[in-house]
């Protein structure tokens, strides 16, 4: 008699593109049993592009540039505060502890995060867009298509960023107060409030070293041109830049071996 | 009946440190491949360190420690082995088929597979008891239900060793029973090794073999029955009790 077992398989390669769907595939499962949290991530940019407007319903000059601006942080701070939240669970419920002695690549979750969480925010920064441009407004000269690239990008920073500060807080509340930390700086040193380039130098030099400053600046660069300069690849290619080396530094994060 | 003969586990010179704690010290034991062995012993004495250690998730392993025939950890050992952790693993916010598919997907991912997805998910909703409950969201059910989904994911890929730490805590006597026949119908139908462990004695009498861990070292590795006859007593519980004097009076005289 011999016992029915499958054939021994080789170790799983470092991504596997089936594993990293189902992953993602998870994830939105998730979401699927929380429709609140979905409400919230898609309504919130919404409701605050649109309280943004009538803030400036005097000077609509001034609601282009922050909202093109608004329309990149929204989904990377929304897509920071889910992943956190999301990969601190699987941390501390021991679902990652059982992924990890089982055949998943690091690659496979974090591509599988990535992937989900980029396809809601694409969803999110749609509806935010859209709303900005045919409704509310929001004059953008060169093709809002881009400005949605920014969006995507940007959360996928967020996702990465999360991703990365989960591992070191050992709670929720630890999780949260990661949000005015990382991103708090991010915000002030941006562009948001004033052009970065009439900042003190030693905080140009800080804002040149962030990314959402390339975040921003790509969002302003599709304001005022019509087609893809050079600047705009640049921001574009720094957040992307960004987002992988954060990724992959979250990927260090998981560790097969824990104490 | 094994494709792996003579042990499933073969441990020398095992010790782990967790911060500066000498978690398990100089361990020395086997596991015999297609039985229920037991790991016994009170709250803290190392069960689930040493079970980590097996299922290669815990970090500062030193010594020799051969899981199937390969170094614990080993990468081609992790869709061999099934583990269950002591809190139930799996996610309360999708259902039981849900979780039971997601982990299903990572063992033997892709289209191709789909339908042998199925049969092992509905075989195992069916081993735990649990086929009502299928398409309940997995944080509404009891305790002891959720405990059981963590147990049928270990069983989705028809595991060569499973790992279970404390399966049958907080479940009634009617389940627990039902269970500890489950782990007997794996052993003796599959051939599968499996190490279960468990701080209730009387549950040491099902087992096959036992090693008593106390204080991060084995005490005993046999038989219950031999552990009985050896300190001349009718339950494991007492044995126990009397090769935990018996260590005690020896560090007295030591020191």
């Amino acid at each position: 008699m011999s016992a029915p077992h499958p054939q021994p398989q080789p170790a799983a390669p470092p991504l596997s593109p089936a594993r990293t769907l189902a992953t993602a595939a998870r994830v939105l499962r998730q979401l699927t049993h929380d429709p609140r949290t979905v409400a919230l991530l898609l309504l919130i940019p919404v409701v605050m592009i649109t309280l943004l407007r009538y803030v400036f319903d005097g000077s609509p000059r001034t609601f282009d540039a922050i909202g093109a601006s608004l329309l990149g942080i929204f989904p990377l701070i929304t897509m920071f505060l889910v992943t956190s939240i999301a990969t601190l669970r699987e941390r501390t419920s021991g679902t990652l502890e059982r992924l990890l002695a089982m055949p998943l690549g690091k690659g496979d979750l974090i591509g599988g995060y990535a992937l989900a969480f980029g396809a809601v925010a694409i969803v999110q920064s749609l509806l935010a867009t859209a709303l900005s441009v045919w409704a509310l407004g929001l004059d953008v000269t060169g093709s809002p298509w881009l400005l949605l690239l920014v969006a995507l990008l940007d959360a996928l920073l967020g996702t990465a960023l999360g991703l990365f500060v989960s591992a070191f807080a050992a709670s929720e509340f630890q999780a949260v107060q990661f949000m005015p930390a990382v991103i708090f700086p991010q915000l002030l040193l941006c562009g948001l409030f004033i052009a970065r380039d009439r900042m003190a130098p030693v905080l140009e030099a800080i804002s040149n070293v962030l990314p959402m400053s390339y975040a921003v600046d790509g969002m302003n660069e599709v304001l005022h041109h019509t087609d893809v300069t050079g600047d705009f690849i640049r921001d574009v290619l720094v957040v992307a830049g960004c987002a992988l080396l954060v990724l992959t530094l979250g990927a260090a994060t998981l560790r097969r071996r824990t104490a | 009946m094994m494709n792996s003969p003579g042990v499933a586990i073969e441990a020398r010179g095992l010790t782990v440190v967790r911060g500066n704690r000498t978690v398990l010290r100089d361990l020395d034991f086997t596991v015999e491949p297609g039985r229920i062995t037991g790991l016994l012993g009170p709250s803290g004495c190392g069960k689930s360190t040493l079970m980590r250690a097996v299922v290669g998730t815990q970090a500062k392993v030193t010594g020799t420690l051969d899981v199937l025939g390969s170094p614990a950890g080993h990468p081609t050992l992790r869709p061999r082995i099934g583990y269950v952790t002591q809190a139930p693993s799996v996610y309360t916010d999708l259902t039981v088929r849900q979780n039971l598919d997601y982990f299903a997907a990572i063992l033997q991912p892709g289209r191709r597979h789909r339908g042998a997805r199925r049969a092992a998910i509905a075989r195992a909703i069916a081993e735990v008891d649990l086929t009502s409950h299928a398409d309940a969201l997995a944080g509404t059910l009891s305790g002891g239900q959720l405990t059981r989904v963590s147990l049928a994911v270990a069983l989705l890929g028809t595991p060569e060793l499973l790992v279970l730490d404390e399966p049958t805590v907080g479940l009634d006597p009617v389940l627990r029973r039902d269970l500890w026949n489950l782990f007997h119908a794996l052993a003796a139908d599959r051939g599968t090794t499996l190490l279960v462990s468990s701080h209730v004695m009387d549950e040491a009498e099902r087992c096959h073999r036992l090693l008593l861990m106390r204080e991060g070292e084995i005490l005993a590795d046999d038989t219950p029955e031999a552990l009985r006859t050896a300190a001349h007593v009718a339950t494991v519980e007492e044995a126990f009790l009397h090769l935990v004097d018996v260590a005690a009076t020896r560090q007295e005289t030591v020191r």
